[in-house]
């Protein structure tokens, strides 16, 4: 797989807190056997009105968010629904990174096994970024995944945690399936013990 | 060993090897599934060659896109949903994986129907590709929702990549009110802690009030949970828990269950057993909760206003219910009692069970569904569709006015034709009053089944322990 080092593009500001994988992707767009055609419902309530007509007081509807990579969310981003749908859309979409002030857990998960980037930063890094975002949308921000550092058109730094397997993932793309089937042996022998041990854990 | 959460019990006794430090490989006892967040899984694991390592710990069930008229057989009209279903069936068939399809007796939503078959029982780890799956936690099973990237890993391996959580103990004491429910017990709860006030963290339940509910009850309340953004919900196993489970596994036979018995006596935190995080609520001030918002913790009592922008302590809060009153159509500082209601829903993985059934029958038999208020009540399986028949709580549901169907997710998530229109306003036992998520433009109200059944009588919002005066 090719490695992503360096993430650089436009940033979308969109602070809204609990934004939840229903409004990510919405129900209708759920109705399919594969993963084709996602970035067409995108946000879609919020891009589009009742009749289809693109939303002219949304932001990524305007053209100078055009071909923006990273998307500036607000607190527990990603909530509710387990669909990786919302992971498998933003991606399409154009998105390689969302940047919030925290995410919610299965949309983290999903989003490490798609190689979308979380940037988690504080409450005041996240203000300074989506000023800058709303102010000036022609701003690139760059974002280095090896020294886990955002940096906008200013010069402005900003370092971010991610626990190290998570950063690999991103990075170098990781085939966990393959990776676990390397210890299909300790499987193996757990299962051999933990139904001698748990005989009611057989359930079927 | 040094004392342990149950959490913590739970992670070691399924912990095949560690990765490392925040990382193990977590063995799963039973995989449930569902028709959309699975064909992927199936379709990446054709894609490596590799076949379906353990069929006989999955169940697959068609919940989500199932349509719920009341006809028989029943039949999937919207193609792209019958291509879900058709394509589950196929996966099922060559994986060699039990399924619980359309015209199953047995169907339903999976976490209505894993735990009435026997499936769930305490020590069990148990995985789904749906955030709803912490419900087992009741049991003292663990359980959490899976994407599907993470199903195609359990499909191949039985086993989960899995980062750890870390642990947090909700202790509620005190006798639960009249009127209230397990249900205005955790939408009290998450309005406390907020929609990520449990982010990061395996919550258990512990205290008087949580051992005084029944299984099912404490169902309701380890499934919304993941509403505070939970990545576990735990009750110990009691008797109680115990009770429920031989009620439901009669294959266990004795000697089999006096070797259960006392393993699963063992599954609970020890005395010194630490958590990262604690809270204590006092459950004598629960009252009936209803959500005012578009997130789960945007919820008041009902005898409460709806907040005032003013009171809130961040911009973020503030904006968030700016955001939320101009969609719900409503406006602070007023009460959220008396609000015009159009349709009403009772189902879903969160009160979709027979108590819950019984309870909405104990206030609506005798009494009229309200003028132009549409009232659904969709069972969560067959098996409590057809409990409730031979309960008479059917009978009493349609003779109020209710419309009673077959079983399925149904409204909660509006995946099949069940939808809400543009500002229609319903009342909803479901788990989340998200912009859009029972209908684009719908305005959804969770509260318990009693509030509800209360809601369908007099087409308003309506305080349940008032509602003989209300209908005088």
């Amino acid at each position: 797989m090719t490695r992503l080092t360096m993430i650089e593009g436009g940033a979308v500001p969109l602070p809204i807190d609990n934004l939840d994988t229903d409004q990510i992707m919405p129900k209708q767009f759920l109705r399919v056997i594969d993963k084709a055609g996602l970035a067409d419902g995108l946000l879609y309530d919020l891009r589009f009105d009742e009749h289809g007509a693109p939303r002219s007081d949304c932001v990524l509807n305007r053209d100078d968010y055009a071909g923006a990579r990273i998307l500036i969310g607000g607190a527990n981003f990603g909530c509710g629904s387990s669909r990786e749908h919302a992971v498998w859309g933003l991606r399409q979409y154009g998105f390689q990174a969302v940047i919030a002030p925290s995410f919610a857990e299965i949309f983290y998960s999903n989003a490490m096994n798609n190689r979308l980037l979380l940037v988690q930063l504080e409450r005041d890094a996240i203000d300074a970024l989506l000023r800058s975002a709303i102010e000036s949308p022609g701003n690139l921000l760059s974002i280095d995944l090896e020294r886990q550092t955002v940096t906008t058109a200013q010069g402005e730094r900003y370092a971010y945690p991610i626990g190290a397997r998570h950063k690999r993932m991103v990075i170098e793309g990781m085939d966990t399936v393959g990776l676990t089937l390397d210890s299909l042996a300790a499987i193996e022998a757990f299962e051999r013990s933990h139904f001698v041990r748990h005989p009611w854990a057989r359930v079927m | 060993m040094s004392d342990r959460t149950l959490y913590e019990k739970l992670v070691d006794s399924h912990t095949v090897l560690h990765i490392d430090e925040h990382n193990v490989l977590l063995y799963a006892d039973l995989h449930l599934m569902n028709e959309y967040t699975s064909p992927q899984a199936f379709s990446a694991l054709d894609a490596r060659g590799l076949a379906v390592r353990r069929p006989r710990q999955q169940l697959a069930v068609v919940s989500h896109i199932i349509p719920t008229h009341a006809e028989s057989p029943r039949v999937i009209r919207d193609a792209a949903s019958l291509l879900q279903a058709t394509n589950l069936a196929r996966n099922c068939e060559r994986a060699g994986i039990r399924l619980l399809a359309a015209n199953d007796p047995l169907q339903g939503i999976e976490h209505i129907v894993a735990p009435e078959l026997g499936l769930i029982r305490p020590g069990m780890v148990v995985l789904c590709g749906d955030s709803h799956t912490t419900t087992y936690g009741a049991l003292g099973a663990l359980g959490f929702g899976i994407g599907t990237s993470e199903v195609e890993h359990v499909l191949a391996t039985q086993t989960l990549v899995y980062r750890l959580a870390k642990t947090m103990r909700i202790t509620v004491d005190g006798r639960l009110p009249y009127g209230t429910s397990s249900k205005d017990m955790i939408l009290w709860i998450i309005s406390k802690i907020g929609a990520q006030g449990a982010r990061g963290y395996a919550v258990e339940f512990a205290g008087s009030t949580i051992e005084s509910l029944s299984a099912e009850a404490r169902m309701t309340v380890c499934n919304m949970t993941v509403e505070a953004g939970a990545r576990a919900a735990l009750i110990a196993p009691d008797k109680t828990t115990f009770e429920y489970v031989r009620a439901h596994a009669p294959s266990l036979d004795d000697s089999a269950w006096q070797d259960a018995l006392e393993h699963w006596r063992e599954l609970h935190s020890d005395a010194g057993a630490r958590f990262d995080a604690e809270h204590r609520f006092n459950g004598q001030h629960i009252a009936p909760f209803v959500t005012w918002g578009t997130s789960p913790d945007q919820a008041v009592a009902i005898d409460e206003p709806i907040p005032d922008e003013a009171a809130q302590t961040t911009s973020e809060a503030a904006a968030s219910l700016r955001r939320a009153l101009e969609y719900m159509g409503l406006a602070s500082n007023r009460s959220i009692a008396g609000t015009p209601i159009d349709r009403v829903f009772i189902g879903s993985c969160t009160n979709g069970r027979i108590e819950d059934l019984r309870t909405v029958a104990a206030i609506v038999r005798g009494k009229r569904v309200a003028p132009g208020v549409r009232a659904m009540a969709v069972p969560g399986s067959g098996s409590v569709r057809r409990a409730a028949e031979r309960e008479g709580i059917a009978k009493a549901l349609i003779d109020a006015g209710f419309e009673w169907r077959e079983p399925g997710c149904s409204m909660c998530l509006a995946m099949n034709d069940d939808v809400l229109g543009a500002s229609e306003r319903c009342a909803s036992t479901t788990n989340r009053n998200f912009e859009g998520r029972q209908g684009r433009g719908g305005r959804t109200h969770l509260m318990s089944p009693a509030m509800a059944a209360a809601a369908a009588i007099t087409g308003r919002i309506t305080d349940v322990r008032t509602l003989e005066e209300a209908t005088q």
